[in-house]
């Protein structure tokens, strides 16, 4: 099968039809959520949803790849966290959680 | 539907101005960095698992989504059949699944207004322009027509990230050295400060992080996004009740 659909399109082609597919499947995404809610009825739960859904996306997306990283990404987003709530500067913030990290790697 | 008239009721009403475009290229200028580094990391990446620089141009350009860019070039020996395709698609809603969740946070400030002004910037949202708006709500701004701005901003600098990547990238051959990989994850939680409303309003946020915790040491793939972020969010429907 791979080889006759490759013949068929030429392989370039075949690329440009996977990564349009997988742009169409993201943009589904992007849109159906937003979609979905249009036929649900705002009560002042759902809104509650809505309200705690950012963070929570956040956080489940980070917290686990903090864990994984281990001591090193614990100290970076204490450091990250710590500088945004005291100056509130978001590239100050990062970059100086990330090179705390990339010093202990360095140094550990 | 009347109810979205309320939409936001503790701030302005949503609006859309060819200005608000311009304000939404401000807005998201700080994050303008990260942004461009992780492209960078992309373009980079996409060399290493031999993918043209037109393949990864293009898949910048019109995927426009990270995470599931970096797994499709992991997997990109799949792209030549169509049912490797049919593969890659299925990684790709997978790894972007929480865009579906992002997407639905947007219809309290988003909702009342045209679907021209709405849907066009959804098709741009990636999780810093994402939050950057809400935020820029959260403190009372209005108009919706930022995320647009925001969103086209941040597809120039990934898309010419990317051919950077590529082309230049032989020097983040150890991103982990340089702490390349955080800083995606620090740039959330460096957003996440300000939406701080107390430990009470953040019981969601812990429920979620317990929840995806679990779900990433037990099941296996992507799905520990899903599972926390929706613990997190049934939450939230609970947790004001007593009040």
């Amino acid at each position: 099968m791979s080889g006759l659909d490759s013949f068929v399109l030429g392989s370039f082609g075949m690329s440009v039809i996977a990564i349009v597919a997988m742009g169409f499947a993201t943009v589904l995404m992007r849109t159906s959520g937003f979609w979905l809610m249009a036929h649900v009825t705002l009560t002042p739960r759902i809104r509650r949803m809505l309200e705690a859904l950012p963070g929570s996306i956040v956080v489940a997306m980070v917290l686990p790849i903090v864990v994984k990283g281990g001591p090193v990404a614990v100290l970076g987003v204490t450091v990250a966290a710590a500088l945004m709530a005291l100056r509130g500067n978001q590239i100050l913030a990062v970059t100086s959680g990330v090179v705390a990290a990339a010093l202990a790697r360095t140094l550990l | 539907m009347n109810t979205e008239k309320n939409a936001g009721s503790d701030s302005r009403a949503p609006y859309w101005s060819a200005a608000g475009l311009a304000e939404g290229v401000r807005l998201v200028l700080p994050a303008m960095p990260v942004m461009a580094l992780f492209a960078f990391a992309f373009g980079t990446f996409a060399v290493q698992k031999g993918l043209d620089l037109s393949v990864a141009t293009l898949m910048s350009a019109i995927m426009f989504a990270g995470a599931s860019q970096f797994v499709a070039a992991e997997a990109w020996g799949n792209s030549q059949s169509l049912a490797g395709i049919l593969t890659l698609v299925m990684f790709t809603a997978m790894v972007n699944l929480r865009f579906l969740l992002m997407s639905a946070s947007m219809r309290p400030w988003l909702g009342s207004l045209h679907p021209w002004q709405s849907y066009p910037a959804l098709a741009v949202l990636t999780e810093p322009g994402w939050l950057l708006g809400l935020r820029y709500r959260a403190s009372g701004g209005a108009d919706a027509a930022i995320v647009l701005g925001g969103g086209v901003a941040f597809w120039v600098i990934w898309v010419i990230g990317t051919q950077a990547g590529y082309l230049f990238g032989t020097f983040f051959s150890d991103p982990k050295r340089f702490g390349i990989d955080l800083v995606m994850p620090l740039f959330f939680i460096v957003v996440l400060v300000p939406l701080w409303r107390g430990p009470r309003r953040a019981a969601p946020w812990a429920v979620a992080g317990i929840v995806a915790l679990l779900a990433a040491e037990f099941i296996p793939g992507q799905w520990y996004i899903m599972a926390g972020a929706i613990s997190g969010c049934v939450t939230g429907g609970f947790i004001d009740e007593r009040t």
